[in-house]
């Protein structure tokens, strides 16, 4: 089946559409000229960012009025493709939001969702997508069987973005229908973290701790080092779990995927879950005292060692250096 | 107050999967375990009975070969009952089947004021059950649930957002999906060990529920490729002598990052 066209579930803020949104959107143009972004929220501010990646049209809901995304959003989507408007592929980031929508309307539909995928094709099988597993050892290419629209995930850098140089989209109202019970559930309140230097998954060097740091007060030297490399510190989920450091913290599948220059992981083994959020790393340096570990199977530096030595060693010297 | 808990039995993390050479399905013969993010949406589930005035907790588990050892584990920490729908047309199920099964089987057991789930499974981790499932039953829902509160029959979450959280109000019935570290799993005692083993399981099939079209006939999906990836060339690996920072100051000074 060929791809005719494509809907992007597009994020954004105060006119910025989200990273996430510009690759995919960077990705859709690549298969069809048919592009349409879907926003949960106000549209007409993010249409000219849109426009100039790709999108030619955006639908927008409007203010969800506290409404969770999944639902409304949703909702929202099957009501515009009853109405004779019907993608052949609609594209979701993993992320909170992606994943509430693309479940809930997949249910609508009652089409299937690949998710975690970091790739897609037209070929002679169909529309296929490609998947990571085992920690990315393995690649899996999977065709949809059924009629379209096929419903696709793809992991957070899985492309890069590329402005087209395009005019603003034109934006069309697509209003949320009544949905009852599944939509009863509201927002009270946003709250959000803020974090001091680059974010985690924007930084150029990322320095993440884990278990073999010993204790939580440890993580501060994941934490100084970081920012005397002006980069980004982070975490695996086994210390994120035991409450050391808040869960935005999180490298790893169900966390952040990042790809810096350089990450640094300190008292990190390796897990499978760890390793698919930093695979895609350009240099990795990894500090660990067991040399079986398997971090050191992807790392281009590995040191065979103690943290509580290694890392204040690093420490001291680069303050040194000012 | 009366819960269920969706659990998945998986392969033992700690051995490396492997994929069938027929089907490309991950192989699940042998013992299957319950999947370590289980364990926290069995204790919210418990805790949050507890707190509520008591009832029942209960589990719900498929899987395509009978398997209930890891359903054992969670009747063990202290859930009353359990569910599995085994039924050898289930192999191959994609999410949106899972999910359907799931709520025919929710629907039998009785009226649920709380369905519990981990946000993805630790071996297939889709992550789009839970709202999958809410979206069958027509239930609203609050993924990534970090602190739970129940008052009477609204639910209270923190629902983990990408820059921190939103505070959620929900009526119940609901689903939830909860991350791990939200509790602490208690470890299952001895003497409910003991008493897990004569814990009911009721085991019934897809038929028994009237869901059709499940397995490979109902995933809407096939694999047509498994491929190795790209490995990464193999670096250098040095035992720290007392110097090795010294490598790392070399290695991040050739990068020009210091």
């Amino acid at each position: 089946m060929a791809i005719n066209s494509i809907w992007v579930f597009a994020q954004g803020t105060g006119g910025v559409p989200t990273t996430g949104t510009l690759e995919l959107l960077t990705k859709a143009r690549s298969l069809t000229s048919n592009v349409t972004a879907f926003v949960g929220g106000d549209g007409a501010s993010l249409a000219a960012a849109l426009g100039e990646y790709g999108a030619t049209k955006v639908y927008a809901t409007g203010d969800l009025g506290g409404k969770l995304p999944g639902p409304a959003v949703s909702a929202a989507m099957k009501a515009v493709i009853d109405g004779g408007d019907s993608p052949s592929v609609i594209f979701f980031p993993q992320n909170y939001e992606g994943r509430d929508i693309v479940a809930r309307l997949s249910v609508k539909l009652d089409r299937t969702v690949l998710t975690n995928n970091i790739d897609l094709a037209d070929s002679a099988d169909g529309v296929v997508a490609t998947t990571p597993i085992f920690g990315g050892n393995t690649l899996v290419t999977t065709a949809f069987t059924g009629s379209g629209p096929h419903l696709v995930t793809f992991r957070p850098k899985s492309f890069a973005a590329e402005s087209a140089g395009g005019a603003a989209a034109q934006v069309v109202a697509a209003s949320v229908p009544d949905t009852g019970a599944a939509g009863a559930a509201k927002v009270l309140s946003v709250h959000v973290e803020e974090s001091s230097g680059p974010k985690l998954d924007e930084a150029d060097v990322v320095v993440s701790g884990g278990r073999g740091l010993g204790e939580s007060g440890k993580y501060g030297l994941v934490e100084d080092l970081a920012k005397l490399l002006k980069g980004a510190p982070g975490a695996s989920r086994a210390i994120v779990d035991a409450g050391w450091v808040p869960y935005s913290y999180q490298v790893g599948q169900t966390g952040k995927v990042v790809k810096p220059n350089v990450y640094i992981a300190a008292g990190i083994s390796g897990a499978t879950q760890h390793m698919v959020g930093m695979k895609g790393s350009k240099n990795i340096i990894a500090i660990n005292k067991d040399k079986e570990a398997p971090i050191f199977g992807v790392a281009d530096l590995g040191i065979v060692g103690d943290v509580h030595k290694v890392l204040p060693q690093l420490i001291d010297l680069l303050k040194s250096r000012g | 107050m009366n819960i269920v808990v969706c659990v998945k039995q998986i392969p033992d993390p700690a051995t490396p999967g492997a994929l069938d050479g027929s089907t490309n399905a991950l192989k699940r013969e042998g013992k299957l375990i319950l999947d370590e993010s289980d364990g926290y949406g069995v204790e919210m589930a418990l805790q949050l009975a507890a707190a509520n005035g008591g009832g029942d907790v209960s589990i719900v588990s498929m899987a395509p070969n009978g398997e209930v050892s890891g359903m054992r584990t969670a009747l063990a920490m202290g859930a009353a009952k359990g569910v599995l729908v085994s039924d050898p047309s289930l192999a191959g199920s994609d999410a949106l089947t899972t999910a359907k099964v799931l709520a025919a089987a929710i629907k039998k057991m009785g009226s649920a004021d709380l369905i519990i789930a981990a946000t993805e499974s630790s071996d297939g981790y889709t992550g789009t059950v839970p709202e999958q499932l809410a979206e069958v039953m027509g239930l609203p829902s609050v993924t990534f649930a970090k602190k739970v509160e129940i008052t009477g029959s609204t639910l209270k979450a923190d629902r983990q957002t990408e820059s921190g959280y939103d505070e959620v109000e929900c009526p119940l019935p609901a689903v939830i999906s909860v991350t791990a570290g939200v509790v602490e799993p208690r470890y299952p005692s001895f003497k409910g060990i003991m008493a897990a083993k004569s814990k009911p399981i009721d085991t019934v099939t897809a038929g028994d529920l009237g869901v059709t079209a499940t397995g490979w006939a109902g995933a809407g999906q096939k694999v047509v490729q498994v491929a190795q990836a790209e490995a990464r060339k193999a670096g250098e690996i040095v035992e720290d002598d007392g110097n090795a920072f010294n490598k790392i100051v070399a290695y991040l000074e050739n990068l020009k990052v210091i």
